[in-house]
């Protein structure tokens, strides 16, 4: 016969004890503050043979405070959404919006040409119109055939 | 009896409406904060502007809608979507210190701002006392 595993602790090992720890390690995990990073904002992205349409949502953002870069072919997104600070006497009753900094980026579905790179913000949605490097577009080929 | 029928039910919103036009239609993702004298209520709802947020006040129950057009892609094909574009509706229940006649609307880059002020509060009789 087998004495019961120790623990950690010196203490007889228990069921409970381990499911109570499961339980603490899961509600750390969701306590954690949710990173907005990587879910906020939402984007679409348009492709056409001559250039791509980037669109993301994101209300109530200062153009200022969001800086769109693009290298090759990839596009990033870093700005910030700050929440209005709650003065003295004032209660918060619901957060549900996303709040702090965020930093997305994409790989486009080919080289764009960073010059003539073209964004507008419009009733909380921005779009970023990206054309197709010269270098990148496909070029016909044409056949040469001899007649005889 | 069943204990079931002895509990409270919580109620849902009044009445569950379909509507005409096929279109997705989202909760809009609210801050509501109370300051000293007013309800401050901010709403995400990008792709709305003034023209197309409708904001109603039925007995006590406040809707928030917005219409969006979404943006049309012709020539286009979706490379990657992570969104779909759709109508805003949302509503809440009014308490009755809040003073209909002064609600503030605005909408600024997808963002409705709602004001609600706190009605006065009833004010406070003095009875005097006279000595018979």
């Amino acid at each position: 016969m087998f004495w019961p595993e120790f623990g950690r602790y010196g203490r007889v090992w228990s069921p409970w004890r381990e499911m109570e720890r499961l339980q603490q390690d899961v509600n750390r995990l969701l306590l954690r503050e949710t990173p907005y990073a990587s879910t906020f904002p939402a984007v679409n992205i348009w492709a056409s043979d001559q250039d791509v349409i980037v669109e993301a949502e994101l209300p109530g953002i200062d153009p200022g405070n969001l800086d769109i870069t693009v290298a090759e072919n990839v596009l990033r997104l870093t700005g910030s959404r700050k929440p209005e600070a709650l003065k003295p006497g004032e209660v918060s009753h619901r957060q549900e919006r996303a709040r702090g900094e965020f930093t997305r980026s994409f790989r486009l579905p080919y080289a764009v040409d960073s010059g003539k790179v073209d964004a507008s913000y419009e009733r909380g949605v921005l779009t970023v119109r990206l054309p197709r490097a010269e270098a990148d577009k496909p070029r016909k080929i044409e056949i040469r055939s001899q007649q005889r | 009896m069943a204990d079931k029928e002895m509990q409270k039910r919580e109620a849902s919103s009044p009445v569950e409406t379909e509507r005409t036009k096929s279109v997705k239609v989202f909760i809009p993702l609210v801050d509501i904060c109370e300051t000293k004298d007013a309800i401050v209520l901010l709403a995400d709802m990008p792709g709305v502007d003034e023209r197309s947020v409708d904001i109603t006040l039925e007995k006590n129950v406040l809707t928030l809608s917005g219409k969006v057009e979404p943006a049309a892609h012709g020539g286009y094909r979706a490379a990657y979507t992570e969104y779909e574009a759709g109508d805003y509706e949302r509503a809440f229940t009014l308490s009755d210190e809040i003073d209909r006649d002064g609600i503030e609307a605005s909408v600024k880059d997808g963002v409705l701002k709602l004001i609600l002020p706190k009605a006065e509060p009833v004010r406070l009789r003095k009875i005097s006392v006279k000595s018979a």
